[in-house]
């Protein structure tokens, strides 16, 4: 976004208009075009009736948009699209709050409480780290299950907080973080809880925003655990609310896109007023994994 | 997972400093300390990570059909590892996992490598044409598998896809609903680069704005020429390391592809990948948990083989310097 201001042009282009640059840009717009073209089909879908859909000849957009579509998705009594959106809200913002919470007081602890035995228990972090993720749906829902916690949104949320990852990274920043700063706090007469909340956290800000966000979008997007969990209608998030219309024969097809098009939503305006922290967010994540 | 022996030993760095300033009367207090820091995340860790998977090494020695806690006469031995191994339908979702990462790592690394280069030449709309090939990250596997079904490759005359053959005269394909010809791979590879490029595309940019630029003015006083050149020679071996990452990442994903096989071709018993397989098994109409463990700790046992092996293959040593 801003680097290109801040860096040297690369030597590598040529100055002055040339042909290889104009293939180029004629190619990134291709390209852009195809990869917008999904979301285009969403957006006619969901405000087309179902004969629009299916009609023969293929139409760019319906030329009086069926807002109808959007009061009979949340009538409809059969789909708790309502109860589902809510379901995924409540998820996706207690797992963001609950896993910022407990991976960076644990990060911090890790990066600068001199306990003896600090080493050892980063090690056990690490060693989870080398579980592959997925496969331990099976034994985690062994441990919900008799938790009593099928269908609730503790079974939901609490299991997925404990993310070595995040904590992993969040030690990794603390490691960097000014030493100076905390010192001063210590010579205030702060202790170590003192300096994480009053100093640490504060000058966090955009590593905090980053990790929340990519946090969120994961949450909101997963799936695999959401249906492992979510046995009862009443505890469906979006994600599982749309897959069981996508396998019913019965469903109105442009409710179904709109249904998808309400799913997707709080993640466009994430992407549209958060994409800073999110690509900052994708750099380090992806980087040090 | 390529950066745990990268980390170790600043781990000794960052909490030894203070040792020596700890009173005999302040280490008490340091160790509360920390355990009130550490102490909710590592009992976390162990109820939901640690314990569940001990305890489903332990339930994979036994015949665990709908209950979590076996009485002694279920015990099977090693009867659920070798049923799971001699499995035919086991060993299928194998042999489509090995063709589904045979396509879709190296197509994605490519794509968002070029991307990546692409975006990095380019000198009009550059944030606008970054926004676009992101934003599909957005989208879930549930919501592109709803529109790739039931809009895209949909089977029938007003899907866009077969839309747009018809238009060259090519009659109608139906996408998913055959395994054979196999067209389902298209749609299954297509759903998941659309959503993925984008990620890596990033972690691209950003490692190829921390090339030095002096290394390109060099190699072009040396007579370089600009393109196929100084790739090769300047930027690809540059991108060593994050290359390497992506490759693992993209791996990894792969290994855990379960959304858009299920709402895809979760029908189709020769498209299922392992985690489809084992959660038809174990969480299906019967919950066969006894199986289901011991095929979740073969499939750990070979990811954790191959993970060795190609952190050897592609040299981790490198990677690990930085």
């Amino acid at each position: 976004m801003t680097t290109e201001t801040k860096r040297p042009a690369p030597v590598g282009r040529r100055r002055g208009p040339s042909s290889g640059g104009t293939v180029n840009f004629l190619a990134l717009s291709v390209l852009a075009v195809l990869f917008l073209i999904p979301f285009y089909l969403i957006l006619r879908n969901a405000l087309s009736t179902d004969a629009e859909i299916t009609a023969p000849g293929w139409m760019w957009f319906p030329v009086s948009p069926a807002w109808e579509n959007i009061e009979k998705l949340f009538t409809d009594p059969s789909v708790p699209m309502a109860r589902a959106l809510l379901n995924s809200a409540l998820v996706a913002i207690l797992t963001t709050l609950g896993t910022l919470f407990l991976c960076a007081t644990a990060g911090y602890g890790l990066a600068r409480i001199p306990y003896r035995h600090a080493n050892k228990v980063f090690y056990i972090v690490l060693a989870t780290l080398m579980i592959p993720g997925a496969i331990t749906f099976v034994p985690s829902f062994v441990m919900v299950s008799s938790l009593g916690w099928i269908s609730d949104l503790r079974g939901l949320v609490i299991p997925t907080l404990f993310n070595g990852f995040v904590a992993f990274l969040c030690r990794q920043y603390f490691l960097s973080f000014p030493r100076e700063l905390e010192e001063a706090a210590r010579v205030d007469g702060l202790g170590y809880w003192g300096s994480f909340w009053r100093i640490v956290i504060p000058n966090s800000g955009n590593f905090l925003a980053a990790i929340a966000v990519i946090t969120f979008v994961g949450s909101w997007n997963s799936f695999l655990w959401p249906l492992v969990i979510g046995r009862s209608p009443d505890s469906w998030t979006v994600q599982v609310a749309l897959s069981t219309f996508l396998t019913a024969q019965t469903v109105s097809l442009s409710q179904l896109f709109l249904a998808a098009l309400v799913a997707m939503l709080p993640l466009l305006f994430v992407f549209l007023f958060l994409q800073r922290f999110l690509v900052q967010g994708v750099a380090q994540t992806g980087l040090k994994g | 997972m390529a950066v745990s022996a990268a980390t170790a030993a600043d781990a000794t760095a960052g909490t030894g400093e203070h040792a020596p300033r700890a009173r005999r009367g302040g280490r008490r207090r340091t160790a509360l300390t920390f355990w009130g820091f550490v102490g909710p995340f590592l009992i976390g860790l162990l109820v939901f990570t640690i314990i569940p998977v001990g305890w489903s090494a332990y339930l994979s020695f036994f015949d665990a059909t709908n209950t979590v806690s076996p009485t002694p006469e279920d015990f099977v031995g090693f009867g659920n590892y070798t049923a799971m191994l001699t499995d035919p339908a086991f060993q299928d979702s194998l042999v489509t996992f090995t063709v589904f990462a045979a396509f879709i790592v190296p197509v994605t690394f490519a794509f968002s490598l070029g991307l990546a280069l692409m975006l990095n030449r380019v000198r009009f709309m550059r944030a606008f044409f970054r926004s676009v090939f992101f934003l599909p990250f957005a989208c879930s596997y549930v919501v592109a598998a709803l529109v790739w079904k039931m809009s895209i490759f949909n089977g029938v005359r007003y899907g866009l896809a077969n839309t747009v053959l018809d238009l060259f005269g090519v009659d109608e394909i139906a996408w998913l609903f055959r395994p054979d010809p196999p067209w389902f791979w298209l749609v299954i590879v297509s759903l998941r680069l659309w959503i993925q490029v984008g990620f890596y595309m990033i972690l691209f940019i950003a490692a190829l704005q921390q090339i030095p630029q002096h290394l390109y003015e060099a190699a072009y006083v040396d007579g370089a020429k600009p393109g196929r050149q100084t790739f090769w020679h300047i930027t690809l071996p540059q991108l060593r390391a994050t290359s390497v990452a992506v490759l693992m990442l993209i791996l990894i994903a792969a290994y855990q592809a379960f959304d858009e096989f299920l709402l895809l071709v979760g029908t189709m018993p020769s498209a299922r990948p392992p985690l489809v397989y084992l959660y038809q098994t174990s969480l299906g109409m019967q919950q066969e948990l006894g199986t289901g463990s011991a095929g979740a700790l073969i499939l750990a046992l070979l990811i954790a083989i191959v993970t060795l092996l190609q952190g050897k293959f592609l040299g981790f040593g490198n990677s690990e310097d930085r």
